[in-house]
């Protein structure tokens, strides 16, 4: 099973980079990397809509933004004063909410952070189906304006609404005890095991989308890449593939936006903007569209690069300038030049 | 009756594509649609497997009435087509194209494909080799893993051709099978269609080339500026002197 080789050699690499930043004492690139994964969540799930389904979305950030805003929002605004509310009551029977005291002792009452979580997630579920009915049947260029239009609206709706902080984001979001001894957070202590939760997520999520995309559904998504009408008349109901794909990309958006949140304690409005969505498709992009190791190959590498602030202030003008040289010259993707064609062999032969 | 077209009429803008067309196609048989270009035959496939609404008539495929179903359902009660001009996957193996096919025969959904459950992979399995032997039984099976487009012609034609035998289906719809072949790829593809007819699949084509319609139809249809001029056995079909005259020219019919 070579298919298995590249899960294999993620692992590998996750487990020596810790130790290498532990014999090097660069303990602080955990940080970057930690976000790294939860950045590259969101990019093998486009990878898998754009590269696989053929659909584009410059509107992934929206999703990773209702995620991570949702969660901070809900795990921190106080409903002591709704105490008295039905809903609130009952959430507070179903052990949904946790009391806690702020720093003048004054008592508080949160939701925590698993309830927080679901939310989030059938919030974006719920908003993934209500774009994508109507925007999937759009294509092409029609379809890159739609989902534009979407994720200019979130950033702004962040930005305007006072419930979640307006420009200054949300910050003073608490760790998310996801097992017991394990929470997502900064917690300078648990550094380490923060890292290898997020990269140990990414490679499931890896895992589990390679499996997809050499499953009958992966197949059937190309298929309608290749010639959707055609695909239609093979018996496959292609509207609801696509919307499914969308769906599930929103999903692991939203996710990466939740944990990455509870990590950085806090999110700010950017995160949910547009540049950071169109970010996203340039290392789709550039990792070759059809290729989720390389969208997380090229994703880990700029993201590091760009968290470790190697391009300063012209951040996102180095994307667009990696974006327009990528289309220009490697169509294919920066590892399609040399490597494709040996790798794909290699890989075709796996199968 | 397998399939019943009852008055079908299909109109774009001021173009009357296709007026009133009706006729049957009986469950096991070789039934062809000739015409001149632009006689409406491939509008007419493209109604009956579900690409476009009629704008008036039935179609019945089965005893159900489809002409109101989507393409992907009209698929899954058993209807296959093929393309004029062909409709491969680009990127797609020749083996993958024809699996395809098989999607709706199988059902491994999004999450039983994500986890890759011991049952998708055994079905993956029985997939491939049911679709091996569909190429074997096409002689193309040494370009199982050869993508499909960088195909020569001929070869797409049977790759599209296997994809929709994948589909197990009891009614076979091909739009013109012989299109840029030579005659011995024609005569190649009469004998198929032959096979493929004699292992109980119903067969609707449409065809331009003469020989391979008498050949092996049963029954044929012909249309002229999108109305039914005749229907009958080739024989009849070569005697009618309408049909004559829109093929040959009124001077070789009065002749």
């Amino acid at each position: 099973m070579t298919r298995h080789l590249p899960l294999s050699l993620l692992i590998l690499a996750v487990i020596a980079v810790q130790l290498l930043t532990r014999w090097t004492e660069t303990a602080y690139y955990l940080t970057p990397l930690t976000m790294t994964a939860y950045y590259s969540l969101v990019i093998v799930g486009l990878c898998l809509l754009m590269g696989y389904a053929g659909q584009i979305s410059l509107g992934h950030a929206g999703f990773f933004g209702i995620g991570g805003y949702l969660s901070a929002m809900l795990t921190t605004k106080d409903l002591m004063a709704f105490k008295e509310n039905a809903l609130i009551a009952l959430c507070d029977k179903l052990g949904l909410l946790v009391h806690g005291q702020d720093m003048l002792g004054v008592s508080s009452l949160q939701m925590q952070p698993w309830a927080a979580c679901i939310c989030a997630i059938l919030v974006t579920i719920a908003v993934a189906y209500a774009i994508g009915i109507p925007v999937l049947k759009l294509k092409g260029h029609y379809l890159a304006m739609a989902t534009l239009g979407f994720g200019i609206i979130v950033y702004r709706l962040a930005l305007a609404s006072p419930l979640f902080g307006e420009a200054d984001g949300i910050s003073g979001v608490p760790g998310f005890p996801l097992l017991p001894g394990l929470a997502v957070s900064g917690d300078f202590s648990s550094r380490i095991s923060n890292y290898y939760l997020a990269w140990g997520m990414l490679a499931f999520v890896m895992w589990l989308l390679g499996n997809l995309i050499h499953s009958r559904v992966g197949r059937a998504l190309r298929a309608i890449h290749g010639a959707e009408a055609a695909t239609n008349a093979m018996g496959i109901d292609t509207a609801r593939y696509k919307l499914n794909t969308f769906v599930l990309s929103a999903v692991l958006a939203s996710i990466a936006g939740i944990f990455l949140t509870h990590y950085n304690g806090g999110i700010g409005p950017s995160e949910a903007g547009i540049m950071k969505s169109v970010r996203y498709v340039a290392i789709v992009a550039i990792g070759g569209m059809a290729n989720l190791w390389g969208a997380l190959v090229m994703g880990a590498l700029l993201n590091i690069m760009s968290l470790r602030g190697m391009f300063g202030t012209y951040d996102d003008a180095v994307f667009g300038a990696i974006l327009i040289i990528i289309m220009l010259f490697a169509p294919q993707g920066l590892l399609g030049i040399s490597l494709s064609a040996t790798v794909k062999r290699i890989f075709r032969r796996g199968e | 009756m397998l399939l019943e077209v009852n008055n079908l009429s299909r109109r774009f803008g001021g173009l009357q594509a296709l007026s009133d067309v009706s006729f049957s196609v009986r469950q096991g048989m070789i039934k062809a649609v000739i015409g001149p270009n632009g006689a409406g035959k491939t509008t007419l496939f493209n109604l009956i497997s579900g690409t476009l609404p009629p704008s008036s008539g039935t179609i019945h495929f089965k005893g159900q009435a489809i002409h109101t179903l989507p393409p992907f359902r009209i698929a899954r009660l058993g209807m296959a087509r093929t393309y004029q001009n062909i409709k491969l996957y680009p990127g797609m193996t020749a083996l993958e194209n024809v699996m395809v096919g098989c999607h709706c025969r199988s059902r491994a959904g999004f999450l039983a494909g994500m986890l890759s459950l011991p049952w998708t992979q055994k079905e993956e399995k029985n997939i491939r080799g049911k679709c091996l032997d569909l190429l074997a039984l096409l002689d193309i099976a040494d370009l199982a893993e050869v993508e499909a487009t960088s195909l020569a012609f001929g070869q797409q034609r049977a790759v599209e051709f296997a994809r929709a035998l994948a589909m197990e289906p009891e009614l076979l719809l091909l739009d013109e099978p012989a299109a840029g072949l030579n005659i011995y790829e024609t005569a190649e593809v009469a004998r198929l269609i032959s096979k493929i007819n004699g292992q109980g699949i119903t067969v609707l084509l449409v065809e331009h080339d003469m020989s391979l319609v008498m050949d092996i139809s049963h029954e044929i249809v012909v249309l002229s500026f999108g109305e039914k001029i005749a229907e009958g056995d080739p024989a009849s079909i070569q005697r009618n002197k309408e049909v004559i005259r829109i093929y040959l020219g009124e001077d070789d019919a009065e002749g």
